[in-house]
C-alpha cells in the first residue's frame, strides 16, 4: 500500500510519501472543474468575470450568484463548489464588519485576503474537517493608500496578489490571454471586453452547459465602490467579443479551406 | 470571608442599567419644506454642564434617502449610527437594488428604541429621522422610550420648548430652501441664547429628490446688543436677563 501512495489521501492530516496532502489536491480539482473565472487589475480598478454555468434552462439569469459584495470597497469572486463558497462569503462579510467595529476603518483588502487564508487554511490541518473545494477572487480598495488590489485565495490557504488571474475550466487559455495585455494602461472597460472575450472563447457551446456571465468591477467612475456591472455594459461587451470571435473564425474558416486538413482527435482522451 | 465584598454587593444590589446621559447633545430640529425634508443642531457634546466636546456631528445619513440626527447620550447615538451601518452594508451586500425607505428606517429604530426600554436598558437618545424616497418627504421623531411620532416639524430637547413654537407659527407647506434653512438658524439662535448646552456652531441637512446632503459646521451669526442682553452700570443685567 504504501509503495501505491494509496490510504494517504483519506484525511487532509496525512501527509504521503512525497509530501504530498491529496485531500487538497483533491480540493483543488473541484476548482479546475467550474466555470472559468478571471479577474483582472486594471490602470483604473479591478474588474472580475465568471463563467456561471446554468444547470437548467429555467433559471434566472441572476440566481445563484457567483460574485459577492463584501462592503462598499470590497467583493469577491467564487469559484468551484458554490455551497462551499457561500460559507467563505459568510466569513468574509464577517471580517469585514468586524475589522470596521473594532478599528473604526474599512478593512485594507490586504488584511481581509489574509484573514480568508488563513480560514480557508484552517480547513486543511484538521482531521474532521474537509478542505473548500473553492477558490476566490477578491477585489479590493485600499481607501488608505489610496489603491485597488486583486488577490486570489486557493483551497489550500495560498494567497496570492495578482494583476491578472484566472480559475476553473478554462484558465489556462484565459491566463495566456491575460498575459498578452498590457495592464498598465488597460482600462476597467476595455477589461470588460477582453474578459468577455475570454470567457466565450474558452467556452464550448456544443460541449458545455449554457452560461451567464456575470461580471463585477470597483473603478474610478464609480467611486472604488464595488458593485455587479450594468446590464447593457455587460451585454455591450459580450456582444463585441461574440463579433470579434466571428471575425477570428472567418479568418480561420479561408486557412482551413487553402488546407482541408482533417480535423486532429480532440484531446479529451488524451493520456494524463 | 474570601469573596465576601463581592457577595454583599451581589446581594445587596441589583443590576442597574443607564439611569442617567453621561456626554450629551442638545436639541435637533427638523421640518419638511417645499423640496424636501431639513434637519439641524450644533455641534456640541456636553459633559455635564461643561461644553467638553464642540465639533461632534450629530447628523448622520444612513443609505441614500434617509438622515438621522441625534440629541441625547453620545456614545449612544454611535452606537445607534454603527447599527445603521450594519444594516446599510447587509442591504448593499444582497445587490438587489433594493434600499430602506426613511419610514421603515423610523420604525426600524423605533422597535430598537422600545426593545430597549422594555429590557430596562434604554439607549438615552431623541432621534429625530428626516428622509425623501419616492417624491415622498418623511419626518419623524423617536425617543429614549420608543414614542414615535411623525410631524411637518419636529424638535428634540429643548428644542421642543423653545424652537418649536417658533417653527409651527413659520411653517408652511410651501416653505422654500432659503425660507426653511432661515427659519432653522432662526430657532438654533433662539436655542444659543436661551439653551445653555447649546452652542453657535451648527450643521444643517437636507433631505430632497437630488438625495441627502450635511453642510460642514459652520458660525452662526449672534447679536448681544439687545437691551436685555446688556449689562447696566450695576453689573446687573438691566432688562429680564436671560428670561
Amino acid at each position: 500500500m504504501a509503495s501505491t501512495g494509496a490510504g494517504y489521501d483519506l484525511s487532509p492530516t496525512t501527509f504521503s510519501n512525497d509530501g504530498r496532502i491529496f485531500q487538497v489536491e483533491y480540493a483543488t480539482k473541484a476548482v479546475e472543474n467550474s466555470g472559468t473565472t478571471i479577474g483582472i487589475r486594471c490602470s483604473d480598478g479591478v474588474v472580475l468575470g465568471v463563467e456561471k454555468l446554468l444547470t437548467s434552462k429555467m433559471l434566472l439569469k441572476s440566481s445563484n450568484r457567483r460574485v459577492a459584495t463584501l462592503d462598499a470597497h470590497c467583493g469577491l469572486v467564487l469559484c468551484g463548489l458554490a455551497a462551499d463558497g457561500r460559507q467563505i462569503v459568510g466569513r468574509a462579510r464577517d471580517e469585514c464588519s468586524n475589522y470596521d467595529e473594532v478599528y473604526g476603518d474599512k478593512i485594507p483588502p490586504r488584511v481581509l485576503a489574509a484573514r480568508l487564508a488563513d480560514y480557508v487554511h484552517y480547513f486543511t490541518i484538521h482531521g474532521a474537517l474537509r478542505p473548500f473545494g473553492t477558490a476566490s477572487m477578491i477585489a479590493g480598495y485600499d481607501p488608505c493608500t489610496k489603491t485597488h488590489e486583486l488577490y486570489a485565495v486557493e483551497p489550500s490557504g495560498v494567497c496570492l496578489r495578482y494583476f491578472g488571474c484566472a480559475l476553473g475550466k478554462g484558465r489556462q487559455s484565459a491566463k495566456s490571454e491575460i498575459e498578452k495585455l498590457d495592464l498598465s494602461t488597460l482600462t476597467c472597460k476595455d477589461a470588460l471586453r477582453e474578459i468577455a472575450k475570454m470567457i466565450h472563447t474558452v467556452h464550448d457551446e456544443s460541449k458545455d452547459k449554457p452560461f451567464a456571465l456575470e461580471m463585477a468591477w470597483l473603478t474610478k467612475d464609480t467611486g472604488f465602490e464595488f458593485a455587479l456591472v450594468p446590464d447593457d455594459l455587460v451585454q455591450e461587451a459580450e456582444a463585441w467579443a461574440k463579433a470579434k470571435l466571428e471575425e477570428d473564425d472567418d479568418d480561420d474558416d479561408d486557412d482551413d479551406d487553402a488546407e482541408m486538413t482533417p480535423a486532429p482527435p480532440t484531446d479529451a482522451a488524451s493520456p494524463s | 470571608m474570601a469573596g465576601g465584598v463581592a457577595e454583599k454587593m451581589e446581594s445587596s444590589s441589583p443590576m442597574r442599567h443607564t439611569t442617567r446621559p453621561i456626554v450629551t447633545g442638545t436639541s435637533v430640529l427638523g421640518l419638511k419644506y417645499k423640496d424636501g425634508v431639513m434637519l439641524a443642531a450644533d455641534t456640541l457634546a456636553s459633559y455635564g454642564s461643561l461644553a467638553m466636546f464642540q465639533d461632534m456631528r450629530r447628523i448622520s445619513k444612513t443609505g441614500s434617502y434617509t438622515l438621522v440626527g441625534g440629541s441625547g447620550e453620545m456614545s449612544d447615538y454611535a452606537a445607534i449610527t454603527h447599527m445603521l451601518e450594519d444594516l446599510d452594508r447587509e442591504n448593499k451586500n444582497a445587490n438587489d437594488g433594493f434600499e430602506f425607505s426613511p419610514k421603515e428606517i423610523f420604525y426600524y429604530l423605533r422597535a430598537v428604541m422600545y426593545q430597549r426600554r422594555n429590557k430596562f436598558d434604554p439607549l438615552w437618545n431623541s432621534l429625530v429621522v428626516g428622509g425623501f424616497k419616492d417624491g415622498q418627504p418623511f419626518l419623524g421623531c423617536v425617543d429614549l422610550r420608543g414614542t414615535a411620532f411623525e410631524d411637518d416639524v419636529v424638535a428634540t430637547g429643548f428644542g421642543a420648548h423653545l424652537a418649536l413654537p417658533v417653527m409651527r407659527n413659520k411653517w408652511r407647506p410651501d416653505l422654500e430652501e432659503g425660507e426653511a434653512r432661515a427659519l432653522l438658524e432662526d430657532c438654533l439662535r433662539v436655542l444659543y441664547y436661551r439653551d445653555c448646552r447649546a452652542l453657535d456652531k451648527v450643521q444643517l441637512s437636507k433631505a430632497t429628490s437630488e438625495g441627502t446632503r450635511i453642510s460642514e459646521p459652520y458660525k452662526l451669526e449672534t447679536d448681544w446688543a439687545s437691551a436685555s442682553f446688556v449689562a447696566g452700570p450695576g453689573g446687573d443685567l438691566d432688562g429680564d436677563g436671560g428670561w
